[in-house]
């Protein structure tokens, strides 16, 4: 578990955004991963709270969707898509590049289609696309990322 | 000097090689180089082997230069860019670019064309001419020519349009809604995403025609996460046309009243089958519902409501304003009208073709898509995303059809082609259909839910050779549970690539792949 914690009364004005509507809670949970990267168990409390639902329902819905991650991400996020069409292009080998080569403070995840089929492989960093990434071009976005961070 | 318009798309693929540092690039030149230019970002007109695709307008025409660098930009300008001067990268003007000139753009014909998030411009090009002529025809006459056309869901379906619009407009209820399904998920599919990012106020304008025709008031569009730029676009376009009294109460004095909400989905594929969209858009879990009731008449929050795909309601437009028999008149047997393919994976010339209904797979994939990237022979061609068969080399003369597609065991879905070479191993690509389903299914039934996981360690067992005629039964009984017991498309269709790899390509098992 993670000690690291998420701002309650940002979590209360992010829910308020949605005047608390409990139909709102993936556009809700979209908005906090957005802002915070990830889910806490103590943001699924306050959830539950505010929406007036149980913590099960939250906790179900969190649980259930690929995008609301429970632990938190390293400073840069990297999605490769893991498809057909990005298979069809080599994203299998360009992943494994990817595993072999990325420091511990980014989170590689998969993805399942990026929309960019047309120009595979297809990679996002830090939630930009990008097209046409073969090893290389791969390793020159990661630099440009570590640039811009620093 | 008059001032020279240059077009750089702002639409995810262009971007994705480069667009917006071109365009960047090229303000900068021109600031540099003392020229008035006006920088418009339009959408792509979906030739993506040439983006970033570049145009100047010269004395009314536009000048075409594809698959510019940024580094590009000052050798352009020194060539005469705003003249429409030769370079390597010129192709000439786009309206005689073969690729785009040969195909039937009912729908896409704005994605291009205009610059996305101008009201003005979208105005200036029949825009909202559809919805004000849908006002004076009458709710009915809309239906009725959305039912002559012969329209069916783009989403891949295929179920009539216009009998689900009756449906609708036929069942009683105060409060209905019109939901536009954006969760674009398979894989080798980006028509959706093209139409939204190269002509939002064009979905706004259709959803607005839906909700007129069947009584809705109120509109959703659940717009998949993966697509950023896209949420960014369709955003901007709504607040623009809400502004504008496009969109509210009351639409431009008509007595018509329609709003849009947009949601983002988060990740999940199977939201994009209609009823786990609708559990979703109410805040839920994505399961999937039982049917019947039929959304379009219990659908979200237990009201009537009609789930069409974007490219589906973007067809409705034209189909409004030229008739329904025009749209009829176009494509084979019953599938008509005209469908946005997509050329994807590995393909020299990818992009968005919009033909009638009918081309056989040859003519797109070799035609118009130039054959593989890598110049090697096509060994398997997946239509219709992960749930779609993958064709041999050997029946690239198919039509596309949905019947003529439903008889050789595949589908036509939502027209995503993807090309695969002699090098990949079909092995992978069957356990991977499986390994796709155990990670997306939502758990709702247990065929699909565990059934993929069996299925993804039978192939395994297959591919190190252990007990191949067992395992193979096995498989082949698994592919029958999953096929007939699973609720929705997600466990019932996985078994289709799955079968068509071990019918076609059963050598990448036995010998292992080398």
């Amino acid at each position: 578990m993670s000690e690291q914690t998420i701002d309650r009364g940002s979590i209360a004005s992010i829910a308020q955004r949605y005047e608390a509507r409990p139909e709102m809670l993936v556009q809700i949970l979209q908005a906090i991963v957005t802002e915070h990267g990830w889910v806490s168990e103590d943001v699924i409390r306050q959830l539950a709270d505010i929406l007036n639902l149980s913590r099960a329902d939250v906790h179900g819905v969190v649980e259930y969707y690929h995008d609301f991650r429970t632990e938190p991400p390293g400073d840069h996020i990297i999605k490769i898509c893991q498809a057909e069409a990005c298979q069809a292009m080599g994203s299998r080998d360009l992943t494994r590049h990817a595993d072999s080569s990325i420091d511990s403070d980014t989170t590689l995840e998969p993805v399942y289609c990026l929309g960019n089929c047309a120009c595979a492989p297809a990679v996002m960093v830090n939630g930009k696309t990008y097209g046409r990434v073969n090893a290389e071009r791969f390793d020159t976005l990661i630099a440009a990322m570590r640039e811009n961070s620093s | 000097m008059s001032v020279v318009k240059i077009f750089v798309p702002r639409e995810t693929t262009s971007v994705s090689v480069g667009a917006d540092e071109v365009a960047l690039a090229i303000a900068r030149q021109a600031k540099k180089s003392g020229a008035a230019i006006q920088l418009i970002r339009n959408g792509s007109w979906g030739a993506c082997w040439l983006e970033p695709l570049v145009e100047v307008e010269v004395d009314g025409t536009r000048i075409a230069y594809g698959n510019v660098d940024a580094d590009d930009v000052p050798g352009l300008f020194d060539a005469g860019l705003l003249e429409g001067g030769a370079h390597d990268k010129c192709l000439g003007p786009t309206n005689e670019i073969d690729y785009l000139v040969s195909q039937d753009r009912w729908t896409f014909w704005r994605c291009g064309l205009v610059e996305a998030l101008s009201l003005e411009d979208f105005l200036a090009h029949q825009g909202f001419k559809a919805l004000q002529k849908a006002w004076q025809d009458g709710a009915d006459a809309v239906i009725d020519a959305v039912t002559a056309s012969g329209l069916r869901g783009r989403g891949g379906a295929g179920f009539p349009a216009g009998i689900k619009w009756r449906t609708v407009a036929n069942t009683d209820g105060d409060q209905k809604y019109v939901a536009c399904n954006a969760d674009e998920g398979d894989s080798g599919t980006f028509s959706d995403r093209m139409f939204m990012e190269g002509d939002p106020f064009g979905l706004i304008e259709s959803m607005a025609i839906a909700g007129y025709a069947v009584g809705a008031n109120k509109g959703y569009i659940y717009l998949r996460s993966e697509y950023p730029l896209t949420h960014t676009i369709l955003s901007r376009a709504i607040e623009t046309a809400r502004e504008a009294g496009w969109l509210g109460a009351d639409i431009q004095g008509s007595g018509f009243d329609f709003d849009i909400e947009l949601h983002l989905g988060a990740g999940s594929y199977v939201c994009g089958e209609e009823t786990a969209m609708l559990e979703s858009l109410e805040g839920k879990k994505g399961i999937v519902r039982a049917k019947p009731p039929l959304p379009a008449i219990e659908g979200l929050f237990g009201n009537p409501t009609v789930v069409n795909n974007v490219v589906t309601l973007a067809s409705v437009p034209n189909i409004v304003n030229l008739g329904g028999e025009r749209y009829s008149a176009m494509g084979v047997n019953r599938s008509k009208g005209t469908l946005a393919f997509q050329l994807a994976g590995n393909i020299k010339r990818g992009g968005l073709v919009e033909k009638s209904f009918g081309i056989t797979l040859r003519e797109l994939i070799e035609g118009y898509g130039g054959g593989t990237a890598s110049g090697r022979p096509v060994k398997a061609v997946q239509v219709g995303g992960p749930l779609g068969a993958y064709l041999t080399a050997g029946q690239l003369d198919t039509p596309l059809d949905y019947e003529a597609f439903m008889e050789i065991d595949a589908m036509v879905g939502h027209g995503g082609i993807v090309v695969f070479d002699d090098t990949a191993d079909m092995a992978q690509q069957a356990r991977f259909a499986m390994e796709f389903c155990a990670i997306e299914s939502c758990g709702k039934c247990t065929p699909c839910r565990i059934g993929s996981t069996r299925g993804v360690e039978v192939i395994d067992k297959l591919i190190a050779g252990e007990e191949r005629d067992n395992n193979y039964d096995l498989l082949i009984d698994l592919c029958d549970t999953m096929e007939g017991a699973s609720l929705c498309a997600m466990g019932g269709m996985t078994p289709y690539p799955v079968r068509s790899i071990l019918r076609h390509f059963a050598d990448d098992f036995a010998s292992g792949h080398k």
